[in-house]
């Protein structure tokens, strides 16, 4: 037998492991890499200019101007969108106006509800295309578009479409009536997903609609009012204008509107509010945020770090409730900073239609201005910057995911949204410390909190001032679940039963 | 090998786990990448054979097909390694005789691992003789789920020892373990005692391997490497059978250790049903068409 083992040897060429540990940190570029895997165009249908959706048909505006839309991937032109001038939006309120008294307030729940359930099926049916289109106009990367927005947009319709004829068991012995017009401004993150949480529950409770989406993403939304015609919603419930903030501001200030909803900056949330003090327009309003995410010793780490990840560079960071301060307990913090930061290595920045692409493009080159702005602060204040070394596209905007470490509570990007993929990591030692640093913004939206140990997570959660605290996990949404801020991140409440309250006066 | 310390053991959100993986799962591969991913997949098998029924020529013929997994496309990379019962080694050791591939044996009276330390460290040494390159050992679960950590790890260190130069593979068995903080603890003092490589389940028994169970073994390997500057090896074993799956799993290897770990040396599959549909996938990438499973040999 030993003899058999010895020829063997002899005949062997080298065999078994060659232990290396190279002395360096873990590499993940090179070897093998993945393909492109862009995502077919071949199914959706741009055309080159949009108008306004008002009163059931698409209308030229009435001084003839249109602006140019721009794919941030690419920095080449889209399409163009109608801009919508006072006149215009007179006449998508009076169109709303009339279908409200005439046929949306009037007809049975059951049927208000049937039209909102097909709305719902209808986003489903379409939704390659309404991924798509969401990704080339807004630069977000398809894996979320597809898996996320447009999802969640259709299960907007799908709840709210169940509540239309059940009001009385969501205000018991009240009897909710309508408001009327709903004047509604959406912001150009979530461009579809807005939508729906706009207009579902303003078409649930009876009200009519005056929709204007962000001047740079009014793509879906337009998709969104070939829908309203497809399934035979009566004409002026639904009505699309365009235009930038001028646009908007007709709405707001329209004498024939009951409430404004919007969604967008806290600075343009202060003018409207300013605006709107003193006469009996009702509103709500979503506006910044700058999330505090506390992870303790006792979580889990490794989760930890993939939640920071989503909570950070979701969507490019373009999140009002981003969890952009990290607060980490200072045990733990080298060892989270290090994962952190090889975990970025993995991140794909880069074409928003190709499957693999966590990060696209910067929505604007206005947007993308701002965040280099920011960078530049950040770099002044003396904090230490750290972004992945990936390559970025040629063209395009694109934002290396970036973390800014020894800072502190008084820097500018601690204090001041940035709405892009970039992080402050601070620490802090005691329970206490964290809630106060987290407690320590002019913003209250959203929070989250890691911990192995629930009585941690009750304490902290209900001591930190925002709307929503996620525990030992990030940006999760649904339906059925209410999301508004404290503070200066806004007033009122969309999704869930409360996300009904706004659009009713209940006798 | 360190001392044992379990102290700082992390937890482990089952929820976010599952969610990394299904992440990763929506990685799309194609084209080069595929075939790649493909090619490394098949020189990363432990093709085995641990049946009762085992003979001498069906050893034989494996070993024959771990050399040559396709005779149409030799450019194919042989496997890693054969793995056999502890009575099969000298017969692995004959047919592969100069060629690099290893041979890999159970011991430790596998699956069950219920005997002596005494007749593990003898069946061990045996193998070892007779011309095991790799030595696959099993923990006693009984003792670790009693939280007897002790006991567990000197026995690997024994065993470890006994190997002489042989590897070691520890397997955790992690369908028994119950819990993912469980299969994190086993896995740092499987490495602690020594173990070249940690691996999940005989494929004695349901759950084998698993995705998420792979993740929580990866991360922990992670941690290990981080603090000792030691890199080791990670095998899932039992239940992948399709070369999806194993795309599957060289991507939860590349994103969560990176490249350095994506080769046999560090990383293997224990999946004898693998190879055929690695093989049906690559000669589709190749010609375009799938074959009929008659055109690959069955062992």
């Amino acid at each position: 037998m030993d003899d058999e083992k010895q020829t063997a040897d002899a005949e062997t060429v080298e065999k078994g492991f060659k232990p290396s540990s190279p002395n360096s940190k873990l590499d993940f570029n090179g070897f093998w890499e993945y393909d492109d895997a862009p995502q077919s165009t071949d199914s959706v249908d741009i055309e080159e200019q949009y108008n306004l959706f008002i009163d059931g048909e698409f209308v030229s505006p009435t001084k003839g101007r249109y602006f140019e839309s721009i794919n941030p991937a690419t920095e080449q032109s889209l399409t163009s969108f109608a801009e919508a001038t006072k006149q215009d939006v007179d006449n998508a309120v009076e169109a709303a106006r009339k279908a409200f008294e005439g046929s949306w307030s009037t007809i049975s729940a059951k049927e208000r509800g049937k039209y909102i359930f097909r709305l719902a099926r209808l986003i489903k049916e379409r939704a390659r295309e309404f991924a798509i289109l969401e990704s080339m106009d807004g630069g977000k990367p398809i894996r979320e578009s597809r898996d996320v927005d447009v999802p969640l947009a259709a299960a907007h319709f799908f709840y709210y479409a169940g509540w239309a004829d059940k009001l009385e068991y969501a205000f018991p012995a009240r009897k909710a009536e309508p408001l009327g017009v709903a004047g509604q401004i959406i912001p150009w993150n979530f461009p579809l997903l807005m939508l729906a949480w706009k207009i579902a529950p303003a078409l649930a409770t009876g009200n009519t609609v005056v929709l204007k989406p962000a001047e740079s993403t009014s793509l879906t939304a337009l998709k969104f009012a070939e829908l309203c015609r497809d399934a035979g919603l009566p004409d002026g419930v639904v009505n699309i204008v365009t235009g930038a903030g001028q646009t908007g501001s007709q709405i707001v200030n329209h004498d024939d509107i009951d409430k404004i909803a919007f969604t967008g900056s806290t600075k343009v949330g202060k003018i409207i509010k300013k605006s709107l003090a003193g006469t009996d327009t009702k509103y709500t309003l979503e506006l910044g945020g700058k999330g505090p995410n506390i992870i303790f010793e006792d979580a889990p780490i490794d989760q930890a770090v993939e939640g920071i990840i989503n909570a950070i560079f979701f969507n490019q960071g373009h999140v009002c409730c981003a969890g952009s301060r990290l607060f980490v307990q200072e045990g733990i913090a080298d060892e989270v900073i290090q994962k952190l930061r090889d975990r970025m290595e993995t991140l794909i920045v880069g074409d928003p239609l190709d499957k693999n692409t966590d990060i696209g493009a910067i929505n604007s080159e206005q947007q993308y201005n701002k965040i280099n702005e920011y960078l530049e602060v950040g770099v002044n204040e003396g904090a230490d910057m750290y972004q992945n070394s990936c390559e970025l596209p040629e063209k395009g905007y694109y934002c290396r995911p970036t973390l800014f470490t020894n800072v502190s509570q008084s820097n500018k990007i601690v204090q001041e949204e940035i709405f892009g993929p970039v992080l402050t990591i601070q620490t802090f030692r005691t329970v206490e410390e964290g809630i106060e640093k987290a407690n320590n913004t002019p913003y209250g939206l959203a929070g989250g909190v890691w911990t192995d140990k629930g009585s941690k997570i009750f304490n902290v959660s209900s001591n930190i001032r925002n709307g929503i605290v996620w525990a030992n996990t990030y940006n999760k949404f649904d339906p059925t679940s209410p999301f508004g801020g404290y503070k200066e991140s806004g007033e009122g409440r969309e999704g869930g039963l409360h996300g009904l309250y706004p659009y009713v006066k209940l006798k | 090998m360190d001392t044992l310390d379990l102290g700082q053991v992390k937890a482990v959100d089952q929820v976010g786990v599952e969610e990394r993986v299904a992440r990763l799962n929506s990685r799309s591969i194609k084209k080069e990448s595929k075939i790649q991913a493909l090619t490394l997949a098949l020189s990363m098998v432990d093709l085995t054979t641990l049946a009762g029924m085992d003979t001498p020529g069906k050893v034989t013929q494996l070993c024959q097909k771990a050399k040559e997994p396709h005779a149409e496309l030799p450019e194919l990379p042989s496997v890693a390694a054969v793995c056999v019962y502890p009575n099969m080694v000298k017969v692995a050791q004959k047919a592969l005789r100069g060629t690099d591939i290893n041979i890999a044996s159970v011991s430790t009276s596998f699956p069950s691992g219920m005997n002596t330390l005494e007749a593990k460290i003898e069946e061990t040494q045996k193998v070892v003789r007779d011309g095991a390159d790799e030595v696959d050992m099993v923990i006693s679960r009984g003792e670790f789920l009693k939280g007897n950590y002790e006991y567990v790890y000197d026995e690997i260190v024994a065993i470890k020892e006994a190997c002489g130069e042989a590897h070691l593979k520890v397997i955790l068995e992690t369908g028994e373990l119950q819990t993912y903080e469980n299969v994190r603890k086993a896995s740092k003092l499987a490495m602690q005692a020594g173990a070249d490589f940690i691996k999940t389940s005989t494929g004695k028994m349901s759950p084998a391997a698993t995705q998420p169970v792979t993740l929580v073994m990866l991360e922990a390997i992670r941690d290990y490497y981080y603090n000792t500057d030691r890199m080791v090896g990670m095998k899932p074993a039992g239940g992948i059978r399709k070369a999806k799956q194993a795309i599957q799993y060289l991507i939860l290897v590349k994103e969560t250790l990176g490249s350095q770990w994506l080769t046999p040396d560090y990383f293997r599959f224990g999946a004898s049903s693998l190879v055929n549909d690695l093989l049906m996938q690559i000669v589709k990438q190749k010609t375009g068409v799938y074959q009929s499973p008659d055109y690959f040999s069955n062992d």
